[in-house]
C-alpha cells in the first residue's frame, strides 16, 4: 500500500472521468508531437537535399516552381534552356561546379534525371550493386526505387511522360538497370539517374543522329556534356545546378544570370526560407489548436479533480483519523494530476509517432519524403516534463482543500 | 457543551451513553484528537492532547488509536484487503498481511478479502470497519454507535469482539451509543 496504489485505485474507480482527460490531454500532445517529428525533419531533409547547392538556374517561371523540381524533384520543370546559355554561365570564374539537369520523365513516378556523375558525388551517393551508368539507356537508380518499383539489375523499363505513373509511355526505347545506389537518406533515394544523352534520345522519336566526334579534329566538347559540340545551339537541358567558388558568386552570379533574358537564377536557402514562411502560418494554426486542446484537459482535470474531492471528503477525514497527515493527503492529489497528465502525454506522444510511422506506411508521398516516426527528439522530454506541471497545476487548488479538511465536521456530518 | 469529568484506566472499558445530540461524537472526537479546540482538559498516557502539534497528533491518532465511525466510512474506490492495509500505511507501521487475513478470519469475512467495498452488505461493511479499527492494535478503540445498524445476532458478536480485542491488547474500548442492548456488556457507564 502506498500513494500511488491509492491514487491508482482511485483513478481506476471512475474509468470514463480518467479515459476523457486522458483521450483530451494526448490528443493535444499528439498534435504537437506530429508538429514536432514532421517539421524537424522536414527542415533537416530539405537543408541535406541543398546542401553543396548554391544556385539553381533555369527557365524562367517561379523560383520556388524552379527549387522545388531541381532540387527535391517535388514540381514540374519551368521548362527548358539553351544549353549554349547554361555553359556561358558555367564559364564564369565565380562557378566552381556546374551540374546540368534534364528532368521531364518517371518511372512508377519516380523520376528519370539526366546528369552527370557529379550529380551522384554531390549527394555522397555510393553504389551498393553494380557499376555507373556510362550509355545512353544505362540508369542506376536509388535505394528506395530498387525497393518499391521492384526493379532489379539487368531490368528493362519504358519511361512515361512527366511525374505521374500512367502518363503518355515513351515505348520506342527502354532504359535498363545498371546499378542500385546505397540508401543515404537524400533525395538521391528516389531518383532514376542516366546520361543526358539518354533523356533526349528518348525525346527525339526517330531521330538517330549518330555523332562520330572522336575523328573530327576540331570537335570541341561542351564543358557541361563532353559528347556535345560547345557550340551547340540546338540542344536544350532543363537546369543547372552551381556551386559558388567564392561568398562573391552569391552577390554577383545571380544578378548575371537573371539580366539574360532566358533564364532566371534561383538560390535553394532563399527558397526554402520562403516556403517555411508559407508553411509556419498552417504549422502555427494546428499548433494553437493543439494548445487549446490541452488548456481545455488541464480544465477538465481541474474539475474532475475537485468534484471527486466532494465525494471524497470522507475519505479524507477518514485517512486524517488514521494517522494521515495534512501534507500526504496534499500529496497524493497532485500525485493524481501528476499521473493523469504522464499518462495522457506519453499516450500523445506514441500517437504521434503512430500517426507519423502510418503514414510513412501508408502515404507514398511521405516515404519518399524520407520523414520516419521512429525518430525521437529531446524536445519530447520537455512535452512529457510540461505536461507534469500542468497536472500539478491543476492539481494544487484541489490539493489545497484536501489539505485544509477539518477531520471532526466532516466526520460528524455537519 | 460542557461534559463531566470522566476517567478511565488503562484496559479498562466505558460505555457513554446518551441520545443524538447529547455530544456523544463531540466528546468522542475531543477524546480522540480529532478536535483540538476546548478549554479543559484531555489527557491520554498523562499527555494533554492540546500539547501535541499537529504531526504527533496525527501519529498518535495512526499508532494509538482505533476509529469505528458512525457510518461506515469504508474507501470505496479500495477493496477490503486495501482498505484494511491503509491503516498501518497511514500510521506509519508496517503492513503485515497475515494480520490482515487473521483478522478478517475473526470477524467472518475471510472470503470478502478480494472484494469491492461496494459490494458487501452494511453488516459486512460496519464489520470491515472494526477490522480496520483493530487492526494496528491500538491502546484505544473509539466506538460511534458501532452497533445500531445491526441485528441482535450480530450486535452480540460485534461487541463481544470488540470486547475481546480489547482484552486481548489491553485496549481501552470505548464506545458511544443510544443502544441499549449494550448496557449489560460493559458494566462502567457515563450517560450523558
Amino acid at each position: 500500500m502506498n500513494l500511488l496504489t491509492l491514487v491508482w485505485n482511485y483513478l481506476k474507480a471512475r474509468p470514463l472521468n480518467t479515459a476523457i482527460n486522458i483521450v483530451l490531454l494526448s490528443l493535444g500532445i499528439a498534435v504537437i508531437t506530429i508538429l514536432l517529428l514532421f517539421n524537424t525533419q522536414l527542415e533537416k531533409k530539405i537543408t541535406e537535399n541543398a546542401r553543396g547547392i548554391d544556385l539553381v538556374v533555369g527557365a524562367k517561371g517561379s523560383p520556388l516552381q524552379l527549387i522545388l523540381c531541381n532540387i527535391f524533384h517535388m514540381d514540374f520543370p519551368t521548362g527548358n534552356i539553351k544549353l549554349i546559355e547554361a555553359e556561358k554561365i558555367s564559364r564564369n570564374r565565380l562557378v566552381k561546379k556546374a551540374i546540368p539537369l534534364a528532368l521531364g520523365d518517371s518511372y512508377k513516378t519516380y523520376r528519370i534525371v539526366g546528369t552527370s556523375r557529379e550529380y551522384a558525388d554531390l549527394y555522397k551517393a555510393e553504389l551498393a550493386q553494380g557499376d555507373w551508368w556510362s550509355e545512353v539507356f544505362d540508369v542506376t537508380i536509388g535505394a528506395s526505387v530498387a525497393e518499391l518499383s521492384g526493379l532489379k539489375i539487368g531490368d528493362k523499363f519504358a519511361s512515361a511522360h512527366g511525374l505521374v505513373s500512367g502518363g503518355h509511355d515513351h515505348d520506342d526505347h527502354q532504359y535498363i538497370v545498371r546499378s542500385i545506389l546505397k540508401r543515404n537518406n537524400t533525395v538521391i533515394d528516389n531518383l532514376i539517374l542516366c546520361n543526358i544523352e539518354s533523356v533526349w534520345q528518348m525525346h527525339e522519336e526517330g531521330e538517330h543522329e549518330e555523332r562520330h566526334h572522336e575523328s573530327d579534329s576540331s570537335f570541341i566538347s561542351s564543358r557541361l556534356i563532353p559528347s556535345v559540340a560547345a557550340n551547340d545551339s540546338t540542344k536544350e537541358i532543363t537546369s543547372m545546378l552551381i556551386q559558388y567558388r567564392s561568398p562573391m558568386g552569391a552577390v554577383q552570379l545571380p544578378r548575371f544570370v537573371n539580366s539574360q533574358s532566358s533564364l532566371q537564377a534561383a538560390s535553394p536557402a532563399f527558397e526554402t526560407a520562403r516556403l517555411f514562411s508559407i508553411l509556419g502560418i498552417g504549422v502555427d494554426i494546428l499548433m494553437a489548436f493543439a494548445y487549446v486542446l490541452i488548456v481545455i484537459s488541464g480544465l477538465s482535470i481541474f474539475i474532475a479533480l475537485y468534484n471527486s474531492l466532494k465525494e471524497r471528503r470522507y475519505d479524507m477525514a477518514i485517512m486524517r483519523s488514521m494517522g494521515a497527515t495534512r501534507s500526504k493527503l496534499f500529496v497524493s492529489i497532485l500525485i493524481e494530476g501528476g499521473v493523469l497528465t504522464l499518462f495522457g502525454s506519453l499516450i500523445g506522444l506514441l500517437m504521434g509517432h503512430g500517426v507519423l510511422i502510418l503514414l510513412s506506411m501508408m502515404v507514398e508521398e511521405t516515404q519518399k519524403t524520407g520523414i520516419s516516426g521512429f525518430v525521437f527528439y529531446p524536445q519530447e522530454w520537455v512535452i512529457l516534463g510540461g505536461s507534469l506541471m500542468l497536472g500539478l497545476a491543476c492539481a494544487i487548488l484541489p490539493a489545497i482543500q484536501a489539505y485544509r479538511v477539518d477531520i471532526s465536521k466532516v466526520l460528524s456530518g455537519n | 457543551m460542557h461534559f463531566p469529568d470522566v476517567q478511565v484506566k488503562k484496559g479498562e472499558n466505558i460505555l457513554l451513553l446518551g441520545e443524538s445530540g447529547s455530544g456523544k461524537t463531540t466528546l468522542l472526537h475531543l477524546m480522540g484528537g480529532l478536535l483540538r479546540q476546548y478549554s479543559g482538559s484531555v489527557k491520554v498516557n498523562d499527555t494533554e492532547l492540546s500539547t501535541l502539534s499537529e504531526l504527533s497528533l496525527d501519529k498518535f491518532r495512526g499508532q494509538k488509536i482505533g476509529f469505528i465511525f458512525q457510518k461506515n466510512h469504508l474507501i470505496s474506490a479500495l477493496s477490503v484487503e486495501k482498505n484494511l492495509a491503509m491503516a498501518p500505511y497511514l500510521a506509519g507501521l508496517p503492513i503485515s498481511q497475515e494480520r490482515i487475513e487473521h483478522v478478517l478470519e475473526t470477524l467472518g469475512l475471510a472470503e470478502k478479502r478480494k472484494s469491492k467495498v461496494t459490494e458487501l452488505s452494511q453488516g459486512q461493511a460496519q464489520r470491515v470497519a472494526i477490522a480496520r479499527a483493530v487492526l494496528n492494535k491500538p491502546s484505544i478503540i473509539f466506538a460511534d454507535e458501532p452497533t445500531s445498524a445491526l441485528d441482535d445476532k450480530n450486535c452480540h458478536k460485534v461487541i463481544d469482539l470488540l470486547l475481546n480485542i480489547a482484552s486481548q491488547n489491553q485496549s481501552t474500548l470505548i464506545v458511544a451509543t443510544h443502544d441499549q442492548r449494550l448496557k449489560d456488556k460493559i458494566s462502567n457507564q457515563l450517560k450523558l
